[in-house]
């Protein structure tokens, strides 16, 4: 893979040594039912980083949250996005607080952009009236610059031929694609990725994740991603955060000192088998806990 | 080696709407692409319907519709005209009624060579297209609103339930008595059914849009206003066509109760008084020009929606996997 410095000015303003993106989740409880409305009883899941304890996405990095299904993670990238409310603890973005005492529910914005497990390119939009849906709605840019803007960026990331579909006429690694222009177009500081590849098989996902990467090299803007895959997460992550399952906390957080650009050569590294030799037991550990629970509850 | 039919149409299909070089809706993208994001469309559209209907024209279907109708004809034909069963004997056979319906002298007064035979097809489709665009304006931003109000919802959606079974037949005695003159009660029955059909697709339609549109629209932005307008509506568009097309359709089948009940024109006035003064060939008549009138209107409604909805279009085209 290559990283040409070159192909960066498409993305100005971008570049700029940032402190940018940096979420801090500080000491977040999530209890669902009980003192809460009672809809979201479903899930009884309690998610928690007990008192003292500081998980931290540093500005222009990769950080990947790793549980199992249902151990509690997209309940902590949801209360990132502002989409449901925390119960107590806070939640800052550079900074800045998101939401905390008082204001339990971040209010959802273009700084921080959610790219969903399933898509959510808007299948009535064309791929270019997606790309610039968020320019456009918050009045940013006009009309046609927002377009001119759209199109450099969809070129570059090898889009030039599909501006005008829509979403249904393309693949589903490519819509992936399209939805993550669709996050840059709005300079975001952290993009908040749930479990983005889960629906791709392994050979397209291998391109994603390249895929990825590449952004990431371009705009070092920070990605915050939830997953179930150890390989996906130590292949992409500066830092893996293993999560426990019910309630959700921190069980290892490790930082991963291969150096970026990475590309897939990483894999059959020694570095990477040994990261993966490391923390392997204690993912197997959780895996082990978390469908135990699910059997109680059936 | 040639290709079964299905197969030969899917390649055709696949061709056109897979990038090739040669495929007119890749010409029309190529050259100044963003000069054409406007015309691109309708014309694509255009290109999209020339390119179905000789698909439809090369494949077998319009041979084996052709081959149903005749089949339908010609039983008609012998139960009535030949075999003479005991069930037909009162009944007019095909030949009868077509002679009258192309006649230009009708024994019975109707025929197509006859104003009086489109005025009567006038009115009704009057009457239909003011029920059907009453039923329009008012059963969608209802089911707008309780898709998405679950406050709105919980006060009208129970009274809603309660008053869809009741029949617009059930209804003729009260609309009578509520409106003046006979236009105003028929239209008031047509409307009825096709707004019950409009309202809960309309609200089924919001309610199936998947929350991470809503939520991905929130994260780009967008306030309120533009999430209505550019998430819960073409959202719920699929669901909104469905519920047209059906009201359309229940809009005749009250229509023609409503015209049979009080009216001076009309098709199901036609029926009712062609009844009443055994006139049997123009019952047939009439029954067939209101299969004719119904199979058209639910077409225009099918084809604006096509037309609306061209992703959906375009990935049903597809074979889609959404």
């Amino acid at each position: 893979m290559s990283v040409q410095p070159a192909q960066v000015q498409g993305f100005s303003s971008t570049l700029q040594p940032v402190r940018k993106g940096a979420v801090r989740i500080d000491d977040v409880v999530k209890i669902y039912g009980a003192d809460d409305t009672g809809i979201l009883a479903v899930d009884h899941c309690t998610f928690e980083v007990p008192p003292g304890e500081i998980t931290e996405v540093p500005a222009g990095s990769l950080v990947a949250l790793l549980g199992p299904s249902g151990c509690g993670k997209t309940t902590l990238l949801n209360a990132i996005a502002g989409f449901h409310s925390i119960s107590s603890g806070s939640i800052y973005l550079d900074d800045e607080i998101l939401c905390g005492p008082g204001k339990l529910k971040a209010q959802p914005g273009p700084d921080r952009i959610v790219v969903f497990q399933n898509g959510a390119l808007f299948p009535w939009k064309t791929n270019i009236e997606n790309v610039t849906f968020g320019p456009i709605m918050q009045g940013a840019m006009s009309r046609a610059e927002a377009y001119n803007k759209a199109q450099d960026m969809m070129a570059d990331a090898g889009l030039r031929d599909l501006v005008h579909n829509y979403p249904g006429e393309i693949s589903s690694g490519v819509r992936r694609r399209v939805e993550i222009v669709r996050a840059l177009m709005n300079n975001p500081r952290i993009l908040l990725l749930d479990e983005p590849y889960r629906a791709l098989d392994s050979l397209t996902k291998s391109v994603m994740h390249e895929a990825l990467l590449e952004i990431f090299y371009k705009n070092r803007v920070s990605i915050f991603f939830i997953t179930h895959d150890l390989e996906e997460a130590i292949f992409l992550g500066h830092r893996v955060v293993i999560m426990t399952t019910r309630p959700c906390r921190p069980k290892k957080i490790l930082d991963i000192d291969i150096p970026h650009p990475r590309d897939y050569s990483v894999l059959t590294a020694k570095r990477f088998r040994e990261l993966m030799d490391e923390t392997a037991a204690a993912v197997h550990e959780e895996a082990i806990k978390a469908f135990a629970a699910g059997e109680k509850e059936r | 080696m040639p290709l079964p039919a299905v197969q030969r149409e899917r390649a055709a299909s696949d061709a056109i709407f897979v990038m090739t070089d040669t495929s007119p809706v890749q010409a029309l993208r190529t050259d100044g692409a963003r000069a054409v994001v406007a015309d691109s469309r309708t014309v694509t559209s255009l290109a999209l319907t020339t390119h179905r209907l000789s698909l439809w024209i090369k494949s077998p279907r319009p041979y084996l519709m052709l081959i149903g109708f005749a089949g339908f004809l010609g039983f008609w034909y012998l139960s009535v005209e030949v075999w003479k069963l005991p069930r037909f004997s009162e009944m007019p056979g095909p030949t009868e009624v077509l002679r009258e319906w192309f006649s230009r002298d009708p024994t019975y007064g109707l025929s197509i060579f006859v104003p009086e035979y489109y005025m009567h097809i006038w009115v009704s489709t009057q009457r239909i297209l003011t029920a059907f665009f009453l039923a329009t304006v008012i059963g969608v931003p209802l089911g707008l609103f309780l898709g998405g109000s679950e406050r709105f919802k919980q006060y009208v959606f129970p009274v809603f339930e309660l008053l869809r079974p009741v029949p617009p037949l059930a209804w003729v005695p009260l609309a009578i008595v509520m409106f003046k003159g006979s236009e105003t009660p028929v239209i008031f029955l047509t409307f009825l059914a096709s707004f019950y059909a409009t309202a809960l697709n309309t609200m089924l339609g919001v309610e199936s849009i998947d929350v991470s549109y809503i939520r991905a629209a929130n994260c780009l932005g967008a306030k309120r206003w533009q999430v209505f307008r550019h998430v819960i509506v073409p959202g719920a568009m699929p669901f909104i066509f469905t519920g047209l097309q059906i009201s359309v359709g229940v809009a005749w089948f009250s229509l023609v109760a409503g015209e049979m009940v009080s009216g001076q024109y009309g098709l199901g006035y036609v029926i009712n008084t062609s009844y009443t003064m055994v006139r049997y060939p123009t019952i047939i008549i009439g029954m067939a020009t209101l299969g004719i009138v119904g199979y058209v209107t639910s077409a225009a409604v099918r084809l604006a929606g096509d037309y609306l909805m061209q992703w959906r279009t375009r990935e049903l085209a597809l074979g889609g996997d959404r």
